[in-house]
């Protein structure tokens, strides 16, 4: 088990009701600790449709989690837009 | 150099913020505020922003653009926070010796920072609805 500090924006922030918390997890990866928090908090986006950063960084799916990280997870954001 | 900010964006002040004796050329591009999208009437619009991750991700998007392009410095700024019909969103500047290598590299910057930075935008409508743009 580690500890790790989850954030939220927007969409997932409102629908989780908390920019961030703790969270106590056996998830070696942020791709598991994706699956936890979305059958936690009931999160729409697809994980195709979303990214991660650890520790204010982008970072690949299968990065293992270390004690203490900070995971963001980053839904679509607002300026893909087909028209420029 | 990259900022969010909370506060209303002063153009005048950035633009005469961005000054080298090497550089010709400034091109600026100022993004604001639509009164419709999609064909919906916007009313006013709200951004959040993750900043230590936009901060390191614009960090990323400028030595990607020093690299590309002869420019010698670009600056970013982009607004959080509650903003009406018209108002600065994001504001570029970049600084080169010419002009050519400038307005390219201000081009390819907003087009980076729009896909990777990690900014969402939040519009509220004439008819009282309200949502979150590309929430896929």
């Amino acid at each position: 088990m580690i500890h790790v500090e989850c954030a939220y924006y927007a969409m997932m922030r409102e629908r989780s009701g908390c920019a961030s918390e703790s969270i106590q997890t056996e998830a070696k990866t942020p791709e598991e600790l994706y699956e936890e928090v979305v059958s936690l908090h009931g999160f729409s986006p697809e994980r195709a449709h979303v990214k991660v950063a650890i520790n204010d960084s982008f970072a690949t799916w299968e990065t293992p989690l270390q004690e203490g990280d900070r995971v963001a997870f980053i839904p679509p954001v607002a300026g893909g837009c087909d028209h420029v | 150099m990259f900022e969010l900010s909370e506060l209303p964006i002063d153009p005048i002040r950035l633009a005469k913020e961005c000054r080298n004796d090497g550089a010709g050329a400034l091109v600026t591009f100022e993004g604001r505020v639509r009164i419709s999208n999609q064909g919906r009437t916007v009313i006013r619009l709200e951004y959040e922003g993750a900043s230590e991750l936009a901060a390191n991700e614009f960090a990323n998007i400028e030595d990607e653009t020093l690299d590309k392009y002869d420019v010698v410095a670009v600056t970013c700024q982009h607004r959080v926070g509650v903003l009406e019909i018209g108002d600065v969103a994001v504001w570029i500047g970049v600084l080169a010796a010419h002009r050519g290598p400038a307005f390219e590299a201000c081009r390819f910057v907003i087009d980076e920072l729009k896909e990777r930075l990690p900014i969402w935008k939040k519009e509220f409508y004439t008819d009282g609805d309200s949502g979150w743009i590309n929430s896929a």
